[in-house]
C-alpha cells in the first residue's frame, strides 16, 4: 500500500500540535495513538454508532470518517477538553450523578453531542434531546437516565451562566 | 436505618466515566508495541488441508506468523465442552473461525500479511438450521454429544406429569420461535498482552470473566498459573458476551511470547458479530394442564436450542431454558425436556438472562392464551399461584424471599391495567407478563470446593480503605457496590474508599461477572471482611474509651458510644490504635452459596441463593397500515430484596427493558442460508433501539429483605428484561387482535398476521410444528415432601 505522510497542524482542546500523519489516518486515529487522546471511542469504525463523536467548531463530527489534513484552522474539541480549570462540565457531572454512564464506553460521544445541543438550544425538551443524541447508541443505560442527566445539566448550566451574568 | 446503603451515590468511577480517563483495554499502549490480526474462515464448514505462511512472514513490518499448530490444545468455558483451538488446527465450523494471526509493527501491515498468508480449504456441507443438523447426520461438525450434532440432549420429569395433566379441565399446548440476537456492546473486544525477561505473561483484557481467562491461558500455553497474571480492564458492555476466554485473548498471548514485544488486538465491529456467543434462537413447545380457574396442574416443556458451530456455555444454556418456569407459579408436576444442535454459525452463548428469556417469552404468552380461553383475567391467573416464600420447588429450588405479589400489584395499579385491558380502541393495547431470575448460581463452572468470591481489605493509617476483589466491573456498577458495602460496615464514606478489582495478580478469586452474581456473593464477602475489621477496631476503641464493644457504633467516620455519641474516635485514630493493638490492618472474607438441595443429575443449573421477582405492563400502539408497533410506555416493578443503590438499580432495569424491548420488536442474528455468512454485521444493519425508540418506563422497586443477600440485597440486573417481551406480545394482541408468537415482532409479521386474519384465518404467525426426535427417558426425580402429595397420581 502507498503510503503518503503530510505535516499538519491540529488544535486540539485549545492546543496547537504540529505532527506528521499518513494522508488516510482518521481523526480518530490520530486523536488516540499520535495526541494519546484516549477519551474518543470506537465502536464501528464506519460512522454508525456515535461513540467516536468530537465537536469541530462546535458542532458534532464522526472523527472516525474524516481526516486530519482537512481539519486544519478548524478548533477540534474532545472530552478530554471540555474540562475547564480541572472542573468537570456541567455535562459531565451531571451524567456522573444520575447514572447515566454505566459502562461509560459511549459516554464521552453522548456527552459531547449534548454539548452541541445546549450550545445551540439551552432549553431543549426531551424530543429535542431524544432528536439530538438519536445517533449515538448506548446498550447499557436504556438512555433514560442520559436524557434526564441532560436535562438537569441544562438547568444547572442556565443557573451557572444567569449567575455569572452570562444571559 | 443506614448511611451509605438504599442512598444515590455516583458510582465511584462515574466522573473517570464522564471525562475520558477511564481506560479500557483498546487504550492500553505501551512501549514496543506490536499489533495482531487475525485470518478467519469464509467457509461455513471447511477441512484445513494447508496453510502457507512464508509470504507473510517474509513481509516487512511483520514480527510473528502463527498457526493452529502453534496452539493445538483446546479449550472451553465449560469443563465438558473443551472443543475451541485459538487457531484451528484441521477444521473450520463457522464464517469467522480463526485461522492464523500475524503480529506486525502496525494493524495495516498486519492486515497486509493476512492476505499474503495461503489457505487451502475443502469445503463441507454447512449446517445452517436445527432441523438440517438434526436430520444430516452424516455431517458431522464435532465428533462429540449426545448423537450426530446433538451437543446436548436432556429429559428431567418431577411428579408423576401423566397423573398431573390427567387431573387438569383444560390443557392447551403452544409453539413459539425466540429469535437469536446478540449482545453489541458499544466496545469491541480488545486485549494486550505483555511477556517479561521473567518469563511472565500479563494480559489486558475486556473480560467480564478473568479468572477463567486465567485458567484457559494456562492451560493452552501450556504454563503454570502462577506466570500468567489476567488484568480485567473496565469493560465497555459486556451483557454475557464478554464472559468466557477467547481465541484473541490467547493469540495475543502466544505472539507477545514469541516476539518479546507486547501485542494488541481489537476486534472489528464485523468480528465482534462473528464472536457472538449471543442469546440462542430457541424452539419451545409447552403444554399446561390447568384447573378451571387457571390453577396449574402440570406442565409439560420442550426446547431446541440452536447452539451454533461450538459448545460454549450451551449445557448451561440448554438446562436453564428448562429450570425457572418453577420458580414464579406453583408447578405441582413438571416435565421438561431439552436439546442444544450444532449447527456451522457463530457459537451462541450467555446473553442477558441467559437461556431464560425465551422459555419466559413462551410460558408468560401460554398463560395469556389459557387465562383468554377459560375466560379469566390475565392477572388473577397468575396472582392466584405465586410460589410461597420460603419454600422449595418441584424441581427444587429454594425460594428464601419472593415480591412478586407487590410487584403485580404496583404495576396493575400504576398502569390501570384492569381498566384498559381488552377496552383501549383497535390499534392500542396492553399486555402483562412475570418473571424470576437467579442471584449467581449456586454451584461453579468448574467443580471445585472454593469460594466463590472472595474479598480483601486493608486499611492505612491515614483512614484509608482498599478493597480488593477479583469482581469485573462492567458498568452494572459492581466496584462501586464493593464501596458502598464496606462504608456501611465501617461507618465511613463510599469516597474514603479505593477498589482495585479483577486483577488475578493483586485480588482474590471472584468467579466473574456473569449470572447475576456479583452483589450477592462478593457483597457478601465484603461484609464478612469489613465486619472482622470492624471487630478489631471496636476492640481497640473500646479499651481507649473504656466502654464495651458492643456499646460502639460506626458512623460518619467515627467510632463512638451509641449510649453518648459524644465519646468517641475518629475513624483514623482508632484504625492507629488497632494497628498498634493488632500490627497490620488486613481482612478477607469468602462467599461460597449454600449447597443446592436437589440430588439429580442436572441439579446443578438453576440453584441460586435467591431469586429476584419482576412484573411488567407493557402499552403499545400498532399501526395497521404498516404494522409498526410502537411500545408507548413500560410499568415494571422489581423485586431487588434491598436496593443498594436504588439509582443503580433502576439504571439496571432501564437497561433490562431497553434489552427487552430491542428483542420483542427488532433484534436479530440472521445468517445467509448455506454460506453462513451474517447478513447485518454491522450497527447499521443490525438494529437496536435508539433514543427514538426506547419508550417511557415507570419503574418500581419492591424489597424483601433476602436472608442470603447482603443487606437483604437480590439481583437486578438481568431479570427485568425477562417479562418485557411476553408483555409486548401481549399487548399486540390486545391492540390488533393478531398472536405474533415468533420474535421478534416485526411489522412485516404484523401485517402478514392482519391480512391472515382479515382473510377469516387465525391470525396467529409462529412455528407450527417441532422436530421429532427420540427422547431419551426421562431422569425421574422424586419432588420435596412438601409436593408429594399433589404430584402423585391420585387427586
Amino acid at each position: 500500500m502507498e503510503r503518503e505522510w503530510r505535516f499538519i497542524t491540529l488544535q486540539v482542546n485549545g492546543e496547537r500540535h504540529t505532527l506528521a500523519v499518513p494522508v488516510y489516518k482518521t481523526l480518530l486515529e490520530v486523536l488516540r495513538e499520535d495526541l494519546n487522546l484516549t477519551g474518543t471511542k470506537h465502536g464501528c469504525e464506519l460512522g454508525e454508532c456515535g461513540a467516536c463523536t468530537v465537536l469541530v467548531d462546535g458542532e458534532p463530527v464522526l472523527s472516525c470518517l474524516v481526516l486530519p489534513v482537512d481539519l486544519e484552522g478548524r478548533e477540534i474539541l474532545t472530552i478530554e477538553g471540555l474540562m475547564e480549570g480541572g472542573r468537570p462540565h456541567p455535562l459531565q457531572i451531571a451524567f456522573a450523578e444520575t447514572g447515566a454512564a454505566q459502562c461509560g464506553y459511549c459516554t464521552p460521544g453522548i456527552v459531547l453531542s449534548a454539548k452541541a445541543l445546549l450550545d445551540r438550544n439551552p432549553v431543549p425538551t426531551r424530543q429535542e434531546i431524544r432528536e439530538a443524541l438519536s445517533g449515538n447508541l448506548c446498550r447499557c443505560t436504556g438512555y433514560l437516565h442520559i436524557l434526564e442527566a441532560v436535562e438537569r445539566a441544562a438547568v444547572r448550566w442556565r443557573e451557572m451562566r444567569a449567575a455569572s451574568g452570562g444571559f | 436505618m443506614f448511611e451509605v446503603i438504599g442512598k444515590p451515590w455516583p458510582k465511584v468511577d462515574a466522573l473517570h466515566k464522564c471525562t475520558g480517563e477511564t481506560r479500557y483495554a483498546d487504550d492500553v499502549y505501551l512501549p514496543r508495541m506490536l499489533y495482531a490480526k487475525i485470518l478467519r474462515s469464509p467457509h461455513a464448514h471447511a477441512r484445513i488441508r494447508r496453510i502457507d505462511v512464508s509470504r507473510a512472514r517474509a513481509l516487512s513490518g511483520v514480527h510473528a506468523v502463527i498457526t493452529g499448530q502453534d496452539l493445538p490444545t483446546r479449550f472451553g468455558i465449560l469443563p465438558v465442552s473443551q472443543d475451541e483451538e485459538a487457531l484451528c488446527v484441521e477444521k473450520v465450523r463457522y464464517v469467522g473461525d480463526p485461522v492464523a494471526a500475524v503480529a506486525a509493527a502496525d494493524e495495516w501491515t498486519a492486515e497486509e500479511a493476512l492476505r499474503l498468508i495461503e489457505v487451502e480449504y475443502e469445503p463441507l456441507p454447512a449446517l445452517m438450521t436445527l432441523e438440517e443438523a438434526v436430520a444430516e447426520s452424516s455431517v458431522r461438525i464435532h465428533e462429540y454429544g449426545d448423537g450426530p450434532n446433538i451437543h446436548k440432549m436432556v429429559s428431567l420429569e418431577f411428579g408423576d406429569v401423566a397423573a398431573g395433566f390427567a387431573r387438569a379441565e383444560y390443557v392447551r399446548e403452544d409453539i413459539f420461535f425466540y429469535a437469536g440476537s446478540t449482545h453489541l456492546p458499544l466496545e469491541q473486544h480488545a486485549a494486550v498482552a505483555h511477556y517479561g525477561p521473567d518469563g511472565k505473561l500479563t494480559l489486558w483484557s475486556s473480560t467480564q470473566t478473568p479468572h477463567y481467562v486465567h485458567r484457559a491461558l494456562a492451560k493452552v500455553l501450556e504454563m503454570p498459573p502462577s506466570r500468567i497474571r489476567v488484568i480485567a480492564t473496565p469493560v465497555g458492555g459486556g451483557f454475557g458476551g464478554k464472559s468466557e476466554p477467547f481465541s484473541h485473548e490467547i493469540v495475543v498471548a502466544k505472539l507477545a511470547m514469541l516476539t518479546g514485544r507486547p501485542v494488541k488486538i481489537t476486534l472489528t465491529r464485523e468480528e465482534v458479530f462473528y464472536a457472538h456467543r449471543g442469546r440462542h434462537p430457541v424452539l419451545l413447545w409447552i403444554k399446561t394442564g390447568v384447573r378451571r380457574d387457571g390453577t396449574i396442574t402440570a406442565m409439560h416443556v420442550r426446547s431446541f436450542l440452536d447452539g451454533g458451530a461450538y459448545g460454549s456455555y450451551g449445557v448451561a444454556t440448554t438446562y436453564y431454558t428448562g429450570a425457572l418456569q418453577t420458580v414464579t407459579y406453583r408447578i405441582p408436576c413438571y416435565k421438561f425436556e431439552g436439546v442444544r444442535v450444532f449447527t456451522n454459525k457463530p457459537p451462541c452463548g450467555p446473553k442477558r438472562g441467559h437461556g431464560t428469556p425465551q422459555p419466559r417469552f413462551a410460558l408468560e404468552v401460554h398463560l395469556d392464551k389459557i387465562a383468554e380461553d377459560l375466560g379469566l383475567d390475565p392477572v388473577d391467573v397468575r396472582q392466584r399461584q405465586i410460589v410461597e416464600a420460603p419454600s422449595i420447588t418441584v424441581n427444587w429450588l429454594p425460594i428464601s424471599s419472593c415480591g412478586l405479589r407487590a410487584c403485580i400489584d404496583r404495576v396493575v395499579e400504576a398502569s390501570r391495567f384492569r381498566e384498559k385491558f381488552r377496552r383501549l380502541p383497535f390499534g392500542q393495547g396492553v399486555g402483562f407478563a412475570c418473571s424470576a431470575y437467579l442471584s449467581g448460581a449456586g454451584l461453579p463452572i468448574y467443580w471445585n470446593d472454593m469460594p466463590h468470591s472472595g474479598v480483601q481489605i486493608k486499611i492505612d493509617r491515614g483512614g484509608g480503605v482498599t478493597v480488593f476483589c477479583g469482581s469485573a466491573d462492567i458498568g452494572q456498577g459492581s466496584d462501586s457496590v464493593l464501596a458502598y458495602i464496606v462504608a456501611e460496615v465501617l461507618g465511613i464514606l463510599p469516597e474514603d474508599i479505593r477498589v482495585v478489582t479483577a486483577d488475578t495478580d493483586m485480588t482474590p478469586v471472584d468467579l466473574g461477572s456473569y449470572s447475576s452474581r456479583v452483589t450477592v456473593m462478593a457483597g457478601n464477602a465484603a461484609v464478612e471482611a469489613a465486619e472482622k475489621l470492624r471487630r478489631l477496631l471496636f476492640r481497640a476503641a473500646a479499651e481507649r474509651l473504656d466502654i464495651p464493644e458492643d456499646q460502639l457504633m460506626a458512623r460518619g467516620r467515627r467510632i463512638f458510644d451509641q449510649a453518648d455519641p459524644d465519646r468517641g474516635l475518629e475513624f483514623a485514630e482508632a484504625a492507629q490504635l488497632a494497628e498498634a493493638r493488632f500490627g497490620t490492618l488486613g481482612a478477607v472474607g469468602s462467599y461460597t452459596p449454600p449447597k443446592p438441595p436437589g440430588r439429580y443429575k442436572g441439579a446443578g443449573v438453576g440453584p441460586s441463593p435467591s431469586y429476584s421477582y419482576s412484573a411488567c405492563v407493557a402499552q403499545v400502539s400498532v399501526d395497521p397500515e404498516t404494522g409498526f408497533v410502537r411500545v408507548e410506555k413500560i410499568w415494571i416493578a422489581h423485586d431487588v430484596g434491598r436496593a443498594i443503590n436504588p439509582r443503580l438499580v433502576e439504571g439496571q432495569i432501564h437497561g433490562s427493558v431497553y434489552m427487552g424491548v430491542g428483542e420483542a420488536l427488532m433484534e436479530e442474528s440472521v445468517f445467509r442460508p448455506r454460506y453462513g455468512v451474517h447478513k447485518a454485521p454491522s450497527m447499521l444493519d443490525y438494529k437496536s433501539p435508539t433514543t427514538l425508540d426506547m419508550p417511557e418506563v415507570e419503574c418500581f422497586l419492591i424489597e424483601t429483605n433476602d436472608p442470603h443477600g447482603p443487606f437483604g440485597a437480590k439481583e437486578a440486573g438481568q431479570g427485568p428484561l425477562l417479562p418485557v417481551p411476553p408483555a409486548i406480545a401481549n399487548a399486540v394482541y390486545d391492540a390488533v387482535g393478531v398472536r405474533i408468537d415468533e420474535l421478534p415482532i416485526t411489522p412485516e409479521k404484523v401485517l402478514k398476521a392482519l391480512e391472515d386474519k382479515a382473510r377469516g384465518g387465525s391470525g396467529r404467525i409462529g412455528p407450527t410444528s417441532i422436530p421429532i426426535l427420540t427422547w431419551p427417558e426421562p431422569i425421574r426425580v422424586e419432588p420435596p415432601p412438601e409436593w408429594r402429595e399433589s404430584s402423585r397420581g391420585s387427586s
